[in-house]
């Protein structure tokens, strides 16, 4: 809609595009919704939001634009809808006006705006419901009762006392998604990168060729394996400290692309690996799983990836009893290379900056015992970290 | 002609605005939502609404964009040539239609769903774009151009599981089904089973709501799982008493293993109420 609005999304760092705009240009024109500022916020929501992680964002955007409209024009218009079109042609560019000439032009558009308008003035101003509730209606400033002005609907909408975008209900969509913002989305597309090796499946025309021959040149028809979600991946995530919501965004960003993975499997220890791990953080102390029994179950083709900050005190690693969660007959880094004796591609993925690392001795012990196959998670670190499992 | 709900589907006012929207304009509507609200079905609902023909296209991990337009069956070809088949001379015969293509050859204009989107390949939306916006695609073994005779109306669904890629979310209305309130839940239910009794309407929907809020569930119960769990209340004849029972003993609900699915949930939820009575004591 109007440029100003369009320009608070991209504000509002919601990916929209002019196509977009301009499907919702059209769409007013075609006259798809009643002119009230509901119907525009949904049609404007489904036109330019295509995440529902984004839906709070658009909420909050959306208030404020028109919270700005009311302030700015007080309570005397009648028809946002109307206004809001002039706006847009004020702030238009030159290829916005180009595509609306295609469209059959202002005029025409502001006509059959005007025109829908009129037609249901006449019919609701029978039912004694138009306008006529300036500065008491619930959308205040706007001075019209959009109950008023809707058509096409026989019932009543109770929630309209209450402007939806005001409701946020889509807050917690977000709050998930918030945490990894950008990065995540960047993160994950080279993660899949990591997932898909080799080609689909297909037809294996050299061993078809082969066969075929040998079948006295009837054909027999030799298939290739499909070959891609070959990769199995054990994660060792670190819970119970200050690194948690890190350790959780990582846990998410790789739950996030989990269908790309033949097998994807989470355990959590803290501080260092021990004897024991746990898949439920809540039930760890009754819910064990041997680090041994790992050892056994999982074949050496796994790949692993610890994630932790591997900040703690370098008696936690190398000495027996050093655990902070119960006795350990033996150093956390015995239990660290048994595992990587097993599996030779592993990786720890460290969310605390890079800088840091060497100011911390444990970082560095578990660095060493990594051989130095540690990583920030960056985008840049993630994408180092594939790099190495995949070597 | 407006689509709005039916009387064997509940619309909410936005949901019906985005679907009328979409066929207006003629643009794919994309639609996601937890697990059971109503995706797949919204598509049936609308054909039947609109009383168009609905084709459907249920998308799993292998599937390819190709396979929805067409397939050249090059081996059927390559065994009849070895049979001596007449057939095998005009490929045209060797060329098997897609749901696309099908959508593409009506008389009159159809609904078409392509259901969970996000099972496929990453890549798979993309390879549907132009097809998606110009309603046409090329049919390289018989030099043949397919065109939509009308646009078919398109609904997409996804459960989230993949990213869909920005070029083709840009061509999309997008339209995500809110998990319902429980007024919504009351009309839903009562489309389902007309004329059930409001008391034991409100107290299942109280129970309901009140197992979805139990916190780290693997699988919050949906529509669906109510709809099962309601079918075995009302088999079994089950008093709308029996789910309010204070009596602690009865405090699990009856046949709850029909709203969690899940080992584990079911484990966790006893667990909890086993506490919540001890706590009673
Ligand atoms: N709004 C509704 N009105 C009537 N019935 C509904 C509604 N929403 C869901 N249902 C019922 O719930 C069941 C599940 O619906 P459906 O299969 O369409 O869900 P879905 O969103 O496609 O789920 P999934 O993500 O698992 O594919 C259906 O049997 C349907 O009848
Ligand atoms: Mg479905």
């Amino acid at each position: 809609m109007l440029a100003g609005f369009f320009l608070k999304l991209k504000e509002a760092k919601i990916p929209v595009s002019i196509k977009e705009y301009l499907t919702l240009m059209e769409g007013m024109k075609q006259g798809v919704i009643s002119p009230s500022i509901e119907d525009f916020y949904y049609l404007s929501r489904m036109t330019l939001v295509k995440d529902e992680a984004n839906y709070d964002k658009f909420d909050k955007a959306f208030g404020a634009f028109f919270h700005g409209v009311e302030t700015l024009v007080g309570a005397q218009i009648d028809l946002p809808l109307e206004w809001l079109l002039k706006q847009a042609e004020l702030h238009l560019s030159p290829e916005e006006k180009a595509a609306i000439e295609g469209m059959g032009g202002w005029e025409k558009l502001m006509e059959t705006l005007k025109q829908r308008l009129e037609e249901q003035k006449e019919r609701h101003q029978g039912g004694n419901k138009m306008i006529g509730t300036a500065g008491t209606s619930p959308f205040g400033a706007f001075g019209y009762n959009p109950e008023g002005v809707r058509i096409g609907q026989k019932k009543s909408r109770n929630r309209s006392a209450v402007k939806v975008w005001d409701q946020r209900e889509y807050r917690n969509l977000d709050d998930k998604i918030e945490l990894g913002t950008r990065n995540l989305k960047i993160a994950l597309r080279r993660l899949r990168r990591f997932a898909r090796e080799g080609a689909p499946d297909e037809l294996d025309l050299d061993g078809t060729i082969n066969r075929t021959a040998k079948n006295a040149g009837y054909l027999d028809i030799a298939m290739r394996p499909e070959r891609r979600n070959t990769v199995k991946v054990l994660m060792f995530l670190d819970i119970g400290g200050s690194m948690d919501d890190h350790i959780k965004l990582c846990e998410e960003l790789f739950s996030a692309s989990k269908t790309e993975f033949k097998h994807l499997e989470y355990f959590y220890f803290h501080n260092c690996l021990y004897d024991y791990v746990w898949k439920d953080n809540k039930r760890r102390r009754e819910e064990r799983t041997r680090t041994w029994d790992i050892l056994h179950k999982y074949s050496h083709d796994y790949k692993i990836i610890f994630v932790g900050d591997a900040s703690m005190s370098p008696y936690e690693i190398l000495e027996p009893g050093g655990s902070v969660e119960y006795h350990n007959d033996e150093a956390g880094k015995v239990w660290m290379q048994r595992m990587l004796d097993v599996y030779h591609k592993a990786i720890w993925l460290n969310p605390e900056p890079e800088e840091v690392w060497s100011y911390r001795q444990s970082t560095q012990i578990i660095k060493e015992v990594m051989g130095n196959r540690m990583f920030p998670t960056t985008i840049g670190g993630i994408e180092r970290a594939m790099r190495a499992l995949n070597k | 002609m407006r689509f709005q709900g039916s009387s064997t589907y509940v619309a909410t006012d936005d949901l019906m605005l985005a679907v009328n929207a979409a066929v207006t304009l003629e643009r794919p509507l994309l639609v996601k939502g937890e697990p059971g609200t109503g995706k797949t079905k919204l598509a049936e609902e609308v054909a039947s609404a609109l009383g168009m023909p609905l084709l459907e296209w249920h998308v799993k991990s292998t599937t390819k964009a190709q396979q929805g337009l067409y397939e050249y069956d090059a081996v059927s070809r390559l065994r009849d040539s070895q049979l001596g088949d007449q057939r095998v001379k005009d490929i045209s015969n060797y060329i098997v239609k897609g749901t696309l293509w099908q959508a593409f050859s009506y008389d009159k204009p159809v609904v078409l769903l392509i259901d969970e989107v996000d099972k496929a390949d990453i890549e798979f939306p993309n390879d549907l774009l132009r097809e998606l916006d110009r309603m046409e695609f090329f049919v390289y073994e018989t030099r043949e151009l397919v065109k939509a005779k009308h646009r078919p109306i398109v609904f997409i669904t996804s459960n989230n599981e993949k990213e869909l890629p920005d070029a083709f979310l840009r061509r999309c209305f997008f339209h995500y089904i809110r998990f319902p309130d429980k007024e919504t839940m009351e009309k839903i239910v009562e489309v389902h089973y007309p004329g059930i009794k409001q008391t034991l309407l409100r107290e299942a929907l109280r129970t309901f709501f009140e197992v979805r809020e139990v916190p780290g569930l693997k699988k919050k119960p949906s529509t669906s799982e109510l709809l099962d769990w309601l079918k075995l209340l009302l088999a079994e004849d089950i008093p709308p008493d029996a789910l309010r029972s204070q009596d602690n003993k009865k405090i699990i609900p009856p046949l709850h293993g029909a709203l969690l699915k899940n080992e584990q949930d079911v484990h966790l939820f006893e667990k909890l109420v086993f506490m919540t009575r001890q706590s009673r004591n």
